[in-house]
């Protein structure tokens, strides 16, 4: 009889997420349709925007060439490497059973949704690096004025936008609609999140809405992290936003994620 | 041996579909049973009974409606942490991602488990060494069946639960299966199984229940399960011999000229048919006696609650073997026999 073991060599939650992570990761370099969203998609629309950004009346508002674009790119890593890329594999593992099979075993739902989203994340970390890096070394940027701003808005979007994954993945049957799924949001969130173009130079009122959609205060952080033109009030709102879209998210993935197929 | 433990003890389960009333589906209906340690426990039926939906709740995969579980002490769905480590379960439908290897997806599932076997060995013990570098999505129904079950048994649970688990194998496959099921009892792992082939679950159960529309309809010892059955003796009236002329003795059913003898006391019966038989110089056709077995025990359960709809079986009562064992069962409520 075994009985006398159980107390010890219990596996760790490290040890969890590290296996899922792992074979998560293999997956994701097995498929050559998440490759080219996560790797090629934030590039190919960052240099799309070049030109429309070279155009953008930026007088007044404390904002360069660079400062659109770079944190532009940002964004472009958590639509596309985190979201997008995110809903299709959270669907996958549910219309394949694996989520169903994984919940027989030891990890629990949350180190399983983590250890899902870990490789995207890891990536949209590694490219968000590279593309400030990059982008402010081909601009002739200067180093950003409130760092811990940038860093602070770059892990809300990814927490925020791993979790609206989960979450759309709800409302797609098949791992075709999984790739129409997210299309409302990217648009909303490219359009009206300062993506495409900075709040700043939105008309005022349409901007004051705009603020709270959920992608904004992670622009406007990062965005103003790096120009220096957040001030306080401003840091305030867009962290309390930020945070309330985050926490709020996740709890309604805890509540709403749909672990099955719909039988 | 005796078992005091119950390792498994459900009381008064219900589970639901659906919302309630007439749109819902109730399709576990008040489900009373007991797994002692080290017990190989069958759980039978026909399709839609809800066997995988008692399974499911015994596995802790979802809440119950209503009613009690408790799996090594502890409520499976509420207290996950505890009882995970020490179960094992092969769900009726698989699900690893399709583009990992075996070894990768064995890797990963010895990640998930406290003191799990070494992925080669679990490899072994269910033959898919010579396999370990094929993607998942080119295994076949029956390996990724036994890829399934290695990684049920990798963390040595103290409790096994299969949902049909031979379900898609093939001959090897099924002894393979049933070989290692055995050993592991063997070993004093306590095993919750559902399955279609009723003479493996006659030969390897301690205990059995079948259900039969969300209720348990009968339960015990495969022998006490087809001693309260009765044998049957079938053959085919000449067209010149009126039924009446049977000797009223004999409990006969008669549909065109086939009839059918169902009795407690085969041995008496089959005399006294034969001495009538004898006597009246008729001669019997298709003359088939058989005593109570699972099968038989399995076909008129079923048939007591309601009409049964046999889809594309063989007439002839020889289904034991059929794979997808296929059965339909009519809209109106069950009896509880």
């Amino acid at each position: 009889m075994t009985t006398a073991t159980v107390a010890h060599g219990r596996v760790s939650t490290l040890s969890r997420i590290t296996a899922l992570g792992r074979a998560e990761l293999t997956l994701l370099l097995r498929s050559k349709a998440s490759l080219f969203t996560v790797l090629f998609l934030p590039v190919i629309f960052t240099f799309a925007m070049r030109q429309p950004a070279d155009e953008l009346d930026l007088a007044g508002t404390g904002l360069t060439v660079g400062t659109v674009l770079v944190p532009a790119s940002i964004g472009f890593v958590l639509i596309f490497a985190v979201y997008s890329n995110l809903v299709g594999v959270y669907v996958a593992r549910r219309e394949e059973l694996v989520l169903k099979r994984l919940r027989t075993g030891e990890a629990n739902d949350a180190e399983l949704l983590s250890a899902n989203a870990l490789p995207s994340m890891i990536v949209a970390l590694v490219q968000s690096v590279l593309l400030l890096v990059g982008g402010a070394a081909v601009l002739d940027l200067e180093a950003p004025q409130r760092f811990d701003l940038v860093v602070v808005g770059v892990l809300l979007g990814l927490v925020m936008m791993s979790a609206l994954a989960a979450l759309s993945s709800r409302f797609a049957g098949t791992t075709e609609s999984a790739q129409l799924i997210p299309l409302p949001m990217m648009m909303v969130s490219m359009l009206g999140s300062g993506v495409f173009v900075p709040l700043e130079v939105l008309p005022d009122r349409l901007a004051e809405i705009c603020r709270f959609l959920p992608l904004s205060p992670v622009m406007e952080l990062v965005r103003g992290g790096w120009a220096g033109t957040l001030e306080g009030g401003d840091i305030a709102a867009a962290l309390v936003i930020g945070l309330a879209w985050a926490v709020g998210s996740v709890l309604a993935v805890r509540r709403w994620f749909r672990w099955e197929p719909r039988s | 041996m005796t078992h005091t433990e119950q390792v498994i003890e459900v009381s008064g389960l219900r589970r639901r579909y659906g919302p309630s009333g007439e749109a819902g589906y109730e399709a576990v209906r008040g489900i009373d049973l007991n797994v002692g340690r080290g017990e190989l426990f069958a759980l039978l039926g026909t399709n839609g009974a809800g066997k995988t939906s008692t399974v499911e709740l015994l596995e802790g995969l979802e809440k119950p409606t209503a009613g009690e579980i408790r799996v090594l002490g502890h409520d499976p769905y509420r207290e996950r942490s505890r009882v995970r480590p020490r179960t094992g379960t092969m769900l009726q439908e698989g699900g690893f991602p399709s583009e990992l290897t075996v070894a990768e997806t064995a890797r990963m599932w010895a990640g998930l488990t406290s003191r799990a076997r070494p992925t080669d060995e679990v490899l072994e013990l269910v033959g898919l060494s010579h396999r370990r570098d094929v993607r998942v999505k080119l295994l076949s129904g029956g390996e990724r069946r036994r890829l399934d079950l290695g990684l049920a048994v990798m963390g040595r649970p103290e409790v096994l639960f299969l949902d049909e688990p031979t379900t898609g194998m093939d001959a090897e496959g099924r002894a393979d299966t049933w070989k290692l099921v055995r050993e592991l009892k063997e070993q004093g792992t306590t095993v919750l199984l559902t399955t279609h082939y009723l003479e493996e679950a006659e030969r390897l159960a301690d205990q059995l229940a079948i259900m039969h529309k969300g209720r348990i309809v009968a339960a015990g010892t495969p022998a006490e399960v087809v001693a309260n059955q009765p044998a049957r003796i079938r053959f085919t009236l000449p067209a010149h011999v009126a039924p009446a002329r049977l000797p009223l003795t004999l409990p006969v059913a008669v549909e065109g000229r086939r009839a059918e003898v169902r009795t407690q006391h085969l041995q008496q019966s089959l005399t006294i048919l034969l001495g009538w038989a004898s006597d009246e110089g008729v001669e019997l056709a298709d003359l088939d006696a058989r005593s109570a077995s699972l099968e038989e025990a399995f076909l008129s359960l079923a048939r007591q609650g309601d009409e049964l709809r046999f889809e594309g079986g063989g007439a002839n009562g020889d289904a034991a073997d059929n794979d997808g064992m296929a059965w339909a069962a009519g809209p109106q409520d069950g009896v509880r026999a």
